[in-house]
């Protein structure tokens, strides 16, 4: 078996190719994990399946049921080499035993290939795994990234990645993370946990935490990708639809996000004509579905918030007051510093800088947000807003200490720039 | 698939006193026992009876009066179970009195061989 079929579905492959080879293989891996129990056995069949895809359809013509080829051929594989390794194969053999007396029989609905990836999705993202090792499974096993795309994605050494990605997989074998679909009963506790990687998979994708880019829509778009099938296999969960909601809400808004040559363009001076409408469209829709009925949950609401952004023409015709009473709502829920960071400039744009100030202050001792470069940098703005232009300056140079990206530290580096020319014309040695 | 589960108590000065009663105890063994699930389990008598005992590469013995341990926190006892997964693991874990009250439970795999 060659490296690449390893790594899985290559980019070398044609983009449309390699999109539908992506598509397919957590179906597949899935399928395969649920038959034999082993995460490694079956990301070895599954890529030399699509590697044998590769080779047979270009001249046979692709089979009426590309998935059901693709495992069938999986399968064989897996069966030849358990057959070649008979430890291996005891070992299977108790786990699969284990697995039947565990859990009901896989479903199949209507004539297609039973879907296991929620099983995946829970395994990827169980509480036993660290969570940048969960980040990394969901994206290696369920959104079909190379382990180099995943190194990539995170900036970190392909090496790294790869040491994550195998202890993660040590983990779920030697402890015996089970691969499961939690019931009824638990799904409440564990499936914030999923909703939790996918938006930090988005987070990462929105504001990269270190790089030349302040955006990696590719990773954003995984993210998205994610909550999309997240959203098909469990279509009565609302949360679900917040999250996916939320994630359209502000991904709607990435063309305008940033300018010609990759600086950040913040809210109140986006071209608000070159914001994806269709998404915003499809966003909205799903925050009316998650918020329907029942209590809401936190990304349902944060969804709301970001639907009630893009309606408004501009930041002054902006529903402040409905975003704070949201906010409120979302302390009540998710209670947390940077929420309440959030909710302090949703004031801030309601009663004025100075409110929003002194929310900020009643904040400055969390430890939290001593760290994070976008407290400093909104204290900055309120502190610009009043005219303080001396402590504004201050404030943004401590966000520059913190900030991540490039497109980020250039930006503070203007607002320094701005703030220290406005404090110094304002001072008695203007002239 | 055999867990280990490793019951740790915070025994610091701002510890919160353990509030399980022995009836709880009693009842957490009689469960693992009905459900077929315990190997085995101990109560680890208090710290200070330990012992520790050191090799080193001449194989000269050294006996201490330990563990000389950094943190506040204490092996206290044990239970040895056998479930299929993790998730059935934890699941008696968190049912396990001593991981309540500040205490907690450490699930360790067995190795097999």
């Amino acid at each position: 078996m060659t490296r690449r079929a390893a790594e899985g579905p290559e980019t070398s492959v044609g983009s449309p190719v390699e999109a539908a080879f992506r598509e397919e293989h957590g179906r597949l891996l899935a399928a395969l994990v649920h038959r034999f129990g082993d995460l490694d056995l079956a990301e070895e069949v599954a890529a030399e399946a699509i590697e044998a895809a590769l080779t047979h359809w270009p001249v046979d013509g692709v089979p009426s049921k590309p998935g059901a080829w693709l495992l069938t051929t999986a399968r064989r594989r897996a069966v030849d080499r358990l057959r070649r390794d008979k430890t291996y194969a005891t070992r299977i053999a108790v786990l699969q035993a284990e697995a039947d007396r565990a859990e009901p029989a896989p479903r199949v609905e209507g004539g297609g290939l039973p879907d296991e990836r929620l099983e995946l999705f829970f395994t990827c993202a169980h509480p036993a795994l660290p969570a940048d090792e969960r980040v990394a499974l969901m994206l290696r096993c369920l959104a079909g990234l190379t382990t180099t795309e995943v190194a990539r994605a995170f900036l970190v050494p392909s090496a790294t990645m790869g040491q994550r990605i195998v202890r993660a997989k040590k983990k779920i074998r030697v402890a015996r993370i089970p691969f499961r679909v939690p019931d009824a009963e638990e799904l409440p506790t564990r499936l914030p946990g999923v909703l939790q990687v996918i938006y930090s998979i988005f987070t990462e994708g929105y504001a990269a935490s270190s790089g030349p880019q302040l955006q990696r829509l590719d990773l954003a778009e995984e993210a998205i990708r994610l909550a999309r099938i997240l959203r098909s296999l469990l279509p009565g969960e609302r949360e679900i639809a917040g999250l996916l909601g939320l994630l359209l809400s502000v991904h709607a808004r990435r063309a305008a996000r940033s300018g010609p040559h990759g600086e950040i363009v913040l809210l109140d001076e986006q071209d608000r004509g070159r914001w994806d409408r269709p998404m915003i469209d499809e966003g909205r829709a799903l925050v009316v579905r998650s918020l329907t009925g029942g209590k809401p949950g936190p990304y349902g609401v944060q969804a709301a918030i970001a639907a009630l952004h893009n309606e408004a023409s501009g930041v002054e015709a902006t529903d402040w007051p409905q975003i704070v009473a949201l906010y409120d709502v979302l302390v009540g829920l998710a209670p947390s510093p940077i929420v309440a960071m959030n909710r302090a400039v949703a004031v801030a744009m309601r009663d004025g800088p100075a409110a929003g100030l002194a929310l900020l202050a009643e904040l400055a001792d969390e430890p939290l947000l001593r760290r994070h470069a976008p407290f400093r940098t909104v204290q900055g703005d309120l502190l610009s807003r009043l005219g303080r232009h001396a402590e504004a300056a201050d404030s943004f140079r401590r966000a520059l200490e913190l900030a991540g990206s490039e497109p980020e530290q250039d930006h503070l580096r203007r607002r320094i720039a701005a703030a220290e020319q406005q404090s110094g014309s304002a001072g008695p040695m203007a002239d | 698939m055999k867990y280990m589960l490793l019951i740790t108590a915070d025994t610091g000065p701002d510890a919160t006193q353990n509030e399980c009663s022995v009836e709880e105890w009693l009842s957490f063994d009689a469960a693992a026992k009905d459900a077929g699930v315990l190997v085995d389990s101990a109560q680890l008598a208090d710290l200070t009876t330990a012992t520790a005992v050191h090799v080193d590469s001449a194989g000269n013995r050294t006996i201490t009066d330990g563990p000389f341990t950094e943190s506040r926190e204490v092996l206290g006892g044990y239970y040895v179970i056998d479930v299929p997964n993790l998730d059935v693991a934890l699941d008696w874990a968190a049912r396990c009195p001593g991981a309540r009250d500040g205490g907690s439970l450490v699930v360790r795999p067995v190795a097999e061989f």
